[in-house]
């Protein structure tokens, strides 16, 4: 029996995933898979209808997440995803969405789709797997690539401010914004349940671990040693103002930065149908 | 709930945008993404009211890259799905027609063309993205496009856009130029009960039998929508029969592509539509579309009036290219001439077509269309052939 074909035997999640294509293309010590485990076991205690979930993601090495999942998924192009996913969501209000994708395909090539997304409050529930830099290109400098590290395309040191992504979110609109890392495997499970129980844009960081590109290049030893860095420096503070929560070497301040309630566009949208349709019959 | 005002059954004086936008609804159109511009914006304003009438959606994105991201994702979810534009927005959609014509997504994109290239004349028309809408995107893949010539064929055209992408499964164009975007034109809309509306081929079997991207014989695979029980991956990496990606075989990716092409080219006769105008006798024909038609139908008949035998062969159809009717019209005319709204597109495939027969080409740029006693004149230098 292959691995593959024991963990499908066996496994209790393994109807949640396309084993048939196992093995995937994560490298070792890679938080990717920690966060599909995360998203998957969210599914699992929820109960999700796999019929009526649709997983959507872009390019890079955390795209391929829409792949594995044992749902209805499109995987983008490079950027798209939420762009895409709005039309899947207005379409079809029956279906629950989520977005898995990372910091390049959703803050660089995708940002204006994602703060669109926010402020119009489409319900769907966004992850973002946060790992630094390009990964699947190979190592370039990203949207959220510290200050002064080093990727491929800045061998001197980054000299550009990286986005606060819980800052970002909180300002576009959404209405449950957390950050967690792919340390906080339970804490990360919930705040998925919890935002795919409830209404609006919500989104989820992940700081995720990336040894063998961007940790390698940055002096983060190996996958355990940068495990225990994220263990050192992150610190879980509820309610913090998402505008001070940057993230640096030294500390991650991780929690839920945001809870609010605020109409959806699917809310709104509705209400305004059952407006027109009854002055129609009147009129 | 029943829905009110679906299909606005009756005589109308009504601009061509508008008409488009109509005949959309009366397809079935339940789904619009789109970004305003200049001189397509009348199709979102009329689709931002109608859509909320007859209980589909319209949703104004922030780009044209979202909007047909928008629209792609719409169609899997199982509307009918458009968006509208001109040449700059139709630029930046070409992305995602591409990631539509790999993932084999039913879809319709208006262009209502202006003066280009770049942002060029806004308020001006023009023909200039016909080549665009065929290898607008990287890669081969095979799109259907329709050219309207007046404010009824926005109308018919926009209906038959949906039918063929529903058909297909492909990104089917309307590529109106301004002038018949803008157009104000009486229209009659006819009873729902004889509008054809064509849906898409929908899996026969449970969803572990089904293969999604198996084709039948008419090369198109049925189609399950997202939330179906079907379980469906779509990727715009090159992917197998199973939807998952295979890059590295070279067979997978000339068979996928392969088939992209060939299910418009081997359908073609079914899609293609062309329409004569005097030309069972004729020595000179002009071969054009859209307004360019129009000026056309006076210059052919001045030149009988001058004893010139000329016809005109208008294309309904720009893509896929009509080209036996085209090789077959060159076959018995002495010359062609192809009058243009841009600086030499569509004469380049009818060149192809016609093989040895000479082919007078004249352009038009700047927003005038062409004038009935300049096509005339070519025609009369052409039948000297």
């Amino acid at each position: 029996m292959t691995v593959t074909q024991e963990f499908e035997a066996h496994h209790p999640l393994a109807k949640y995933l396309r084993t048939e294509r196992f093995p995937h293309i994560w490298c070792e010590g890679c938080g990717n898979g920690i966060i599909l485990g995360c998203f998957v076991r969210a599914l699992d205690e929820l109960k999700i209808d796999m019929d009526k979930l649709v997983v959507v993601s872009g390019i890079g090495c955390i795209g391929r997440a829409a792949g594995y999942v044992r749902c209805d998924s499109f995987h983008t192009t490079h950027g798209r995803p939420i762009a895409l996913a709005t039309g899947i969501r207005l379409a079809n209000p029956k279906l629950t969405i989520a977005v898995i994708s990372g910091d390049g395909d959703l803050f660089a090539i995708g940002g204006n789709h994602f703060i669109h997304a926010a402020r119009r409050n489409i319900d769907m529930t966004v992850i973002c797997s946060n790992n630094f830099n390009y990964g699947m290109t190979g190592g370039q400098l990203g949207p959220t690539t510290p200050l002064l590290s080093y990727t491929t395309t800045s061998p001197y040191g980054n000299i550009e401010h990286p986005f606060n992504l819980v800052h970002l979110a909180a300002a576009a609109g959404a209405v449950y914004v957390a950050r967690w890392t792919a340390l906080h495997v339970q804490r990360l499970t919930e705040s998925i349940k919890k935002a795919l129980q409830k209404k609006g844009f919500k989104f989820i960081e992940v700081v995720s671990p990336c040894p063998e590109i961007y940790g390698r290049r940055n002096k983060f030893g190996k996958a355990i040693d940068m495990m225990r860095w994220l263990k050192d420096v992150s610190e879980i503070r509820h309610g913090y103002d998402p505008s001070e929560a940057e993230i640096t070497r030294e500390r991650i301040v991780v929690g839920e930065f945001v809870d609010i309630e605020k109409p959806t566009y699917e809310e709104l949208l509705q209400k305004q149908f059952f407006k027109i349709q009854e002055k129609l019959k009147g009129g | 709930m029943t829905m009110q005002r679906e299909v606005l059954t009756g005589k109308h004086l009504m601009q061509g945008d508008v008409a488009c936008a109509e005949g959309a609804i009366a397809a079935g159109c339940r789904f619009f993404a789109g970004y305003p511009i200049t001189p397509a914006t009348e199709i979102a304003e009329r689709m931002s009211r109608r859509m909320v009438e007859v209980g589909g959606i319209y949703v104004q994105m922030e780009d044209e890259l979202a909007s047909m991201a928008a629209v792609i994702g719409a169609s899997w979810a199982g509307a009918k799905a458009m968006t509208a534009t001109s040449g700059p927005g139709f630029s930046l959609m070409q992305e995602n027609i591409g990631l539509a014509a790999m993932t084999e997504t039913p879809c319709v994109v208006v262009n209502i063309m202006r003066g280009a290239p770049s942002t060029g004349q806004p308020t001006e028309p023009g023909q200039q993205d016909v080549m665009q809408a065929q290898w607008g995107s990287h890669g081969d893949y095979g799109v259907i496009a329709f050219a309207p010539s007046s404010v009824q064929e926005m109308f018919d055209l926009t209906i038959e856009c949906f039918n063929m992408a529903e058909t297909y499964r492909v990104p089917t164009f309307l590529l109106a130029d301004g002038f018949i975007g803008h157009l104000w034109e009486r229209v009659i809309i006819p009873p729902p009960e004889e509008i054809k509306i064509v849906e898409r081929k929908k899996p026969t079997v449970p969803p572990e039998k089904y293969v999604p991207f198996r084709p039948d014989d008419d090369l198109v695979p049925p189609m399950a929508n997202f939330g179906d029980g079907y379980k469906v991956h779509v990727t715009g990496l090159t992917h197998d029969e199973h939807g998952y990606p295979r890059t590295d075989d070279p067979k997978v990716q000339f068979e996928l592509v392969q088939r992209l092409c060939e299910k418009i080219r081997k359908n073609a006769d079914k899609i293609v539509k062309t329409e004569e105008f005097m030309l069972e006798d004729a020595d000179v024909a002009v071969i054009a579309y859209g307004i360019a038609s129009r000026a056309s139908i006076s210059a052919v008949r001045k030149a009988r009036e001058a004893g010139v035998k000329a016809g005109l062969l208008r294309l309904v159809t720009v893509w896929p290219f009509p080209e036996k009717t085209v090789a077959e019209l060159a076959n018995r005319v002495k010359a062609i001439v192809v009058p243009e709204m841009n600086y030499g597109q569509i004469v380049r495939e009818v060149e192809r077509a016609a093989k040895e027969t000479p082919v007078y080409f004249l352009p038009k740029l700047g927003g005038e269309p062409h004038k009935p006693s300049e096509i005339f004149e070519v025609l009369r230098r052409a039948e000297k052939t």
